[in-house]
């Protein structure tokens, strides 16, 4: 289900990158797919960095498809929001879902702060610092 | 030895071009729109011919007939841009290092030594494109472009985005290159002075057509108007 949200911005920064660097390399003798491993990619991360954040984020909060295809089993298939959904439902529940919430808070946070620092760091790569 | 025989539509625009040169640097010389950057794209395979057939040193790299084209990455020529093109999330070492290890050569500490000093680059190895200035960029890029080992360079202008201070500053460089390096160059430049120091041979560009070909005494032969 997250697969676009990864896909998008994978493939924005893969296409922002200059292809005339893309060119040089390959005069320099290199192959294409090696081009695309030592420049493309490279070039790209902190593009695919935002994209796997965003796949993350999507693919924590996913609820669907989960409940559709895997069914809500503690231990087995449970994930955070399935566990939140069926807290909410016992009585008495409120207090484990609020800290389940707070957990998913705090990693969402954290994967977005992780992702932030790779891409400032990617940036400043590719700027010289 | 290069031969070239191409014709390549390109839009509204035409290059039909022809000549062999045997010159230690071929000087491409013409007005902006001659097509002489479009000629030197098709020697370093980066742009496919229509027709015709581009040969160096009895190699066929382009036959149109025979079906012919070799890739750029498999044609061992170094390309100097006019914007240097060095990547940027690269230090200038492993720019220098790139066509080595693409290229799958062993390790040759002394080749690299001699460009380094030959190109003053010494001290940058360290340094990011990023943070390198015009005239050290173009350094850097003839380097990298030269431990490719290529069989032949080929340079873009690559004056052409410096300014009157830095040209001075780069060209004693390109004299050493073409006298100590030993590889032969195809200069593109619409510098008449930088022709007459540089290039042995001269092929005369114009409207995508070759006007006249020879030594540099064809430059004096007055200026191609655009």
């Amino acid at each position: 289900m997250s697969f676009p949200l990864l896909v998008r911005p994978i493939r924005l920064s893969i296409e922002a990158i200059d292809r005339r660097l893309e060119q040089a390399a390959g005069t320099l003798g290199a192959a294409p797919w090696r081009v695309f491993a030592t420049i493309t990619l490279p070039l790209a991360l902190p593009g695919v960095l935002a994209g796997m954040v965003l796949g993350f984020a999507k693919a924590i909060g996913e609820f669907g498809a989960t409940i559709t295809f895997v069914s809500n089993i503690p231990g087995e298939t449970q994930t955070i929001s399935s566990a939140i959904y069926s807290l909410i439902q016992t009585p008495d529940g409120d207090t484990a879902a609020l800290r389940l919430v707070l957990i998913s808070i705090v990693i969402a946070m954290s994967a977005l702060i992780a992702s932030e620092w790779f891409a400032r760091r990617a940036t400043q790569r590719l700027h010289g610092n | 030895m290069l031969r070239v025989e191409a014709i390549k539509k390109l839009g509204e625009f035409t290059l039909e071009a022809s000549f062999t040169s045997e010159g230690r640097v071929t000087g491409l010389f013409g007005a902006s729109g001659a097509g002489k950057t479009s000629l030197i794209n098709m020697i370093a395979g980066l742009l496919r011919p229509d027709r015709g057939s581009i040969v160096i040193d009895g190699e066929t790299l382009d036959d149109t007939t025979a079906r012919i084209h070799v890739p750029a990455h498999r044609r061992r020529i170094g390309y100097v841009f006019q914007d240097a093109r060095l990547f940027p999330h690269l230090d200038v070492r492993q720019n220098l290092d790139y066509g080595r290890r693409m290229n799958r050569l062993a390790d040759d500490p002394a080749q690299r030594a001699r460009v380094t000093d030959l190109l003053d680059i010494g001290g940058l190895l360290d340094r990011r494109p990023g943070q390198l200035s015009g005239g050290e960029r173009q350094r850097v890029a003839l380097g990298r472009a030269l431990l490719s080992k290529p069989r032949l360079l080929l340079l873009d202008e690559p004056l052409g985005s410096l300014d009157e201070e830095r040209k001075v500053e780069i060209l004693p460089y390109l004299v050493r290159l073409r006298d100590e390096a030993n590889v032969p160059m195809v200069y593109v430049s619409h510098d008449a002075a930088e022709m007459r120091q540089l290039a042995t041979q001269i092929v005369m560009l114009r409207h995508g057509r070759v006007t006249s070909f020879g030594g540099v005494k064809v430059l004096s032969a007055g200026l191609p108007p655009a």
